[in-house]
């Protein structure tokens, strides 16, 4: 069975056909779900592609919280189903309250959009499940706010439960511990700032975001096959 | 009664602002070389309804916890005015 993936989209979201193309390449079905719609229909994941939602007025993210499609994305990842999000869809998930921390303005307030090299940190995550633990991964970045910060406690408790996905090697907009991506307490909302889908083919300059593609289809799968 | 609210957002302390350090940072090729601890944030203005005051800033504290502030990061401010009634 093909892991159905659900995409996520708001007005302002400007990612979910690379995702839905990558999904489908790899040998998932891929459904986008418009952000007014209560339901997932059927969905074994679940995607927040990048954009700009609701043109990130205010702050990133803070308006697509309150779409409808959050409250049954939220009920998803409480039930343990694999949410993805990726650089806005991170914000988002942050916003929602999904994922402890903020995404800020890039420390030197540039706009970066550049490969840059991320760490497997840990292959506990609906993300990085069939990544090469420590290995190094050749992403795109596109962001203006993708420098996470959160309070000292959620830090720490970050550190220690191991729930720090991905690392940059060289940190490049200030992020709080190099943090690239992280993962909820029960390891199945995962968000992220690297555009996975974009190095998915050999033409996009990068096949190294393809195993993170490949781990949500497997934990989808899984959960698919365990309902 | 009508009352105007004037919200300032501003970062927690702690957190980073890379706006008011780029501001900072700029202001001494202007000559300004005595101006420190520049605080980059938000003002949002609007006008609400309620029995009084103490329920205008209620509402108005509500709502920054809920959308206008994150309060993971920022922090904020609400000034209230009796706007006059008109007739």
């Amino acid at each position: 069975m093909s892991a159905r993936v659900g995409i996520v989209v708001f007005p302002g979201t400007n990612c979910e056909l690379d995702v839905a193309w990558a999904v489908e390449r790899l040998g998932g079905t891929p459904e986008t779900l418009w952000h007014a719609d209560a339901e997932l229909r059927g969905a074994d994941a679940v995607v927040v592609p990048g954009g700009f939602a609701h043109g990130d007025y205010l702050r990133t993210g803070a308006i697509a919280r309150f779409s409808p499609v959050m409250d049954a994305v939220a009920r998803f990842a409480a039930a343990g189903g694999p949410v993805v999000g990726i650089c806005n869809g991170f914000q988002v998930l942050a916003e929602a309250g999904l994922l402890p921390g903020a995404l800020q303005k890039n420390a030197g307030l540039s706009f970066l959009c550049e490969p840059v090299e991320c760490r497997v940190e840990t292959t506990r995550s609906a993300l990085t499940a069939l990544a090469e633990p420590g290995s190094v991964l050749r992403l795109p970045i596109n962001h203006f706010e993708g420098n996470y910060v959160c309070d000292e406690t959620t830090r720490r408790r970050l550190r220690d439960d191991d729930r720090i996905v991905l690392r940059y090697v060289r940190n490049p907009n200030g992020s709080l511990d190099d943090i690239a991506g992280i993962c909820s307490e029960q390891r199945n909302v995962v968000g992220l700032m690297p555009h996975p889908e974009r190095a998915s083919d050999a033409l996009l300059g990068s096949t190294d975001g393809v195993v993170l593609l490949r781990s949500l289809l497997a934990t989808a799968s899984e959960g698919a096959a365990v309902a | 009664m009508k009352y105007e609210a004037r919200v300032e957002i501003t970062h927690l302390p702690g957190i980073a602002d890379p706006q008011g350090a780029t501001v900072e940072r700029s202001l001494p090729a202007l000559g300004y070389d005595n101006v420190t601890q520049v605080r980059v944030g938000k003002s949002i203005r609007l006008v609400i309804d309620a029995a009084d005051e103490g329920a205008a800033r209620a509402q108005v504290d509500e709502m920054c916890h809920r959308l206008l502030a994150n309060p993971v990061i920022e922090a904020y401010e609400i000034e209230l005015t009796e706007l006059a009634s008109t007739p």
